[in-house]
């Protein structure tokens, strides 16, 4: 870009657009630059034809699709930036297609994977482990129950760890859920250690020939050093029954989070190396676009979403369908 | 923490020593800024914008006292707006009647439940209360179990239906005994339930009109990111709720939900969740919470970052000097000066009042500029500031001095004075008639 083009602006930011010729031409034009002006993201105006620039319109309307989703600043502005270049080459023609481009730039920055049921094989002559971790609330034992009843479907013999032995009933609550599906549990009392839950659990599961075992554990949340030392215990000790259990470590994140999820996934990693992520609560209003960054800046895969209390309620991960929600309203 | 904002926020201002108010210069990128990190904090998007207007109208032209710092006026007009949206820190239970009834109400997972048992906690302890507790979340496995060591633990009693699958009725039952049991307080623990779920709406509905409480307690998690808005807008449409708890703040979530909910719904903060202990309860504090949401991450380093780049003063000085056409070679490479001045261009054009969008997606390296700088260096300082005495014979000696041509000089004041013409224009309004000229894009290129 030439220099002069530069520095002319340099004082265009400052200006206050007076109205006294009121064409429609000039109103749409201040509109526009009123619009950059609250713009989050500091862009040019350019009327140049055939779309190599994104308009301003275009951008506040992505910018607050982006925003609302819970997407966060950072990664929008990624994702905006990645759009620009890509605008830049291939140009656009309208709105709509815009969205289109954007789609497939969001879909680009998520990893999945694949169903576990499918990795079970992957371990031989042991049980296939899970251990299921997040902070409070979020939906950690009911995904089990979910993910329990999925199995036993696809023929698998499931065992269920109650390593959740602090919050109040959490115990009970796995146990209906066992009923429920028809799967075994191991527990032990109230308050007791939950790595000598999760090592009782597996040792059971291998002694009955079980393929997967599901450790629930205690919702936790990741500032709290001695509860995440606890995590770190309760996997270190499934290594001594099962060598390279627990194979899986789902994250269960609530999709009404905001930017916080984003150091849940960051901390629930550095101390148990999460691989992979439910993404529950969707059946509501919110929209869980903060899995997006974590995805990409982590490489995290999200696996599963849960879509209601029931325990047919839990789905595969599908880029396409998320991304296409974040666009309905 | 707020001291630490204060600190940061005047470094930011520094440049403003002796400007004496705060002008729209240079508020509207710190105000960007400030919108981006209530935005990182969870504050819904709408309320975000809606907030950093009114800081803004509140600080421009605010005179800033000899005492205080403008970075200190800016803080405190943010800290004191966002205090004044969330509202009193009275926030008193409604306990008057025998019993007080309170509904407690929210999503799944919220704190519901803990919370419940730590209000009964909190009334016998600070208000020589016997409250009743009542289970009335028939859905979720356990919750009738997780309420009834709660109320063990906090030695008060609970009320179940363990056959009952009807919360309605369960509630109104519920409050017929505690009046023959003498309890003053009862607290009804509901089932979590979506905004978006009719069926589950109708019925808590229904069990407000039938129990006709005193108070309805919204739990929200304050994690909750843009959707707080949406929930608590239904909540409080189906509900017409008292009051708000915050949950999770033991977390290190910023919690810009609160601002979100206040402002959405109007209705105050009575209490937060400060652990899973039945002990973790606290009354809400309205400026504690505006420190958390402001004093915490990277909004002040960006702000700064913003704000050191730009000289206020020097802007001022060449508005001026371009409203009486004294506008100089000087004052042009002052500018240039300015842009390089500020390291990583990328990073920080736009952050720049009056660059920032110009310059944001180019690559501009400081030899851009060497052409021009030298050129203007070898002008003597009476031609730099009355650029029409460039004759023929200067020219030719700036040429040299240059080592450029005479050629790129008259390119260079051509577009010197194109340049002053539009900037002028600027100044007077003209600016239908200067996007015009960026339209045809006649302007020649350098
Ligand atoms: N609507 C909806 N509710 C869900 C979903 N997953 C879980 N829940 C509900 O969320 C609440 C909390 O779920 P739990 O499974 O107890 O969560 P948790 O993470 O085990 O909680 P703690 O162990 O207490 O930390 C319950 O009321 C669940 O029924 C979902 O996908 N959709
Ligand atoms: N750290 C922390 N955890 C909380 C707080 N309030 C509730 N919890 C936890 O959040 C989870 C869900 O709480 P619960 O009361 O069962 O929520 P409900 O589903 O809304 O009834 C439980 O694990 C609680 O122990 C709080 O203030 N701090
Ligand atoms: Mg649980
Ligand atoms: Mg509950």
């Amino acid at each position: 870009m030439a220099f002069f083009d530069k520095i002319k602006n340099l004082f265009n930011n400052n200006d206050k657009v007076s109205s006294e010729e009121s064409s429609q031409k000039q109103k749409k034009l201040e509109k526009s630059l009123e619009k950059t002006k609250t713009s989050l993201f500091n862009k040019i105006t350019k009327t140049v034809v055939g779309k190599s620039k994104i308009d301003d319109n275009d951008l506040d309307d992505i910018e607050e699709i982006l925003i609302t989703s819970d997407i966060g600043v950072e990664t929008s502005l990624k994702i905006i930036d990645r759009l620009e270049k890509r605008v830049e080459k291939d140009k656009y023609i309208n709105s709509d297609e815009l969205t289109d481009i954007l789609k497939k730039e969001i879909e680009e920055l998520l990893v999945v994977s694949k169903d576990i049921t499918l990795e079970v094989d992957s371990v031989e002559n042991v049980p296939y482990v899970i251990m299921v971790v997040g902070v409070n609330g979020v939906g950690k034992t009911t995904t089990i129950g979910k993910l329990a009843h999925k199995f036993k479907k696809a023929g698998l013999k499931v065992v269920l760890g109650a390593a959740d032995t602090f919050r109040a009933a959490a115990v009970d609550q796995l146990v209906i859920w066992s009923e429920r599906v028809g799967v075994d549990i191991v527990k032990q009392a109230m308050g007791s250690d939950p790595a000598s839950v999760a090592f009782d659990t597996i040792q059971s599961a291998m002694s009955k020939n079980a393929d997967v075992v599901i450790i629930d554990t205690a919702g936790r949340l990741h500032n709290k050093i001695n509860l995440m030392n606890e995590l770190s215990k309760i996997k270190n000790v499934m290594n001594k029954v099962v060598t390279n259990a627990p194979h899986d470590v789902l994250l269960v994140l609530d999709a009404s989070t905001g930017q916080n999820a984003i150091e849940q996934a960051k901390q629930f990693s550095s101390v148990t190396q999460v691989n992979s992520l439910a993404l529950t609560k969707l059946d509501g209003t919110a929209k869980g676009g903060v899995v997006i960054g974590i995805s990409d800046q982590l490489q995290i895969p999200v696996r599963y979403i849960g879509v209601g209390e029931g325990m047919e309620d839990l789905q595969m991960f599908n880029k396409e369908d998320f991304v296409n929600t974040l666009f309905n309203n | 923490m707020f001291e630490n904002l204060s600190e940061k926020l005047d470094k930011a201002f520094k440049v403003l020593k002796g400007q004496g108010s705060i002008s729209e210069i240079n508020v509207a990128q710190t105000m960007k800024e400030i919108r981006k990190a209530l935005i990182s904090a969870d504050v819904d998007y709408k309320t975000a914008k809606e907030f950093t207007a009114t800081v803004k109208e509140k600080a421009l032209g605010q005179e800033v006292l000899t005492t205080l710092k403008p970075g200190e006026l800016l803080t405190k007009i943010m800290k004191d707006e966002l205090a004044e949206l969330m509202g009193s820190s009275s926030s008193e239970l409604n306990l008057n009647s025998k019993p007080a009834i309170i509904l407690v109400a929210g999503l799944q997972g919220s704190g519901k439940t803990t919370f419940c048992g730590k209000l009964a906690f909190f009334l016998k302890n600070n208000n020589k209360k016997s409250p009743l507790l009542v289970a009335c979340d028939v859905y979720r496995p356990a919750a009738i179990d997780q309420i009834s060591v709660l109320a063990e633990q906090v030695s008060a009693e609970v009320y179940k239906e363990i056959e009952n699958k009807d919360p309605i009725s369960i509630s109104s039952n519920a409050v017929k005994y505690a009046k023959k049991n003498n309890h003053d307080v009862v607290i009804i623990d509901t089932a979590g339930r979506l905004a978006v779920d009719e069926a589950m709406m109708t019925e808590i509905t229904n069990i407000k009109s039938s129990i006709n409480p005193d108070e309805i307690l919204f739990v929200v998690d304050s994690m909750t990111g843009q959707d707080a808005v949406n929930t608590a807008k239904a909540f409080n449409h189906r509900l017409d709720f008292n009051g708000v708890v915050l949950t999770k703040l033991d977390g290190d979530t910023r919690g810009g939900a609160a601002l979100t909910i206040r402002s959405v719904v109007d209705k105050p903060i009575k209490f937060i969740g400060t652990s899973e202990k039945m002990e973790g309860l606290d009354i809400f504090h309205p400026d504690r919470m505006a420190s958390r949401i402001l004093g915490m991450g990277d909004v002040i380093s960006l702000v700064e970052r913003a704000q050191q780049q730009f000289d206020e003063q020097e802007a001022r000085k060449i508005q001026k000097k371009i409203a009486k056409n004294t506008f100089g070679f000087d004052d042009f490479l002052k500018q240039i000066q300015q842009i390089k001045k500020m390291g990583n261009i990328k990073d920080l054009a736009g952050m720049i009042p009056g660059v920032g969008k110009a310059i944001k997606d180019v690559d501009i390296d400081d030899d851009a500029f060497k052409g021009i700088e030298s050129i203007i260096y070898s002008m003597t300082p009476y031609e730099r500031s009355n650029p029409n005495v460039l004759n023929g014979s200067r020219k030719k000696r700036i040429a040299s001095g240059s080592g450029t041509n005479v050629q790129e000089i008259n390119q260079l004041i051509k577009q010197f004075s194109q340049m002053g013409k539009m900037m002028k224009m600027m100044q007077g309004g003209g600016a239908s008639k200067m996007m015009e000229m960026m339209k045809g894009n006649n302007l020649p290129r350098f």
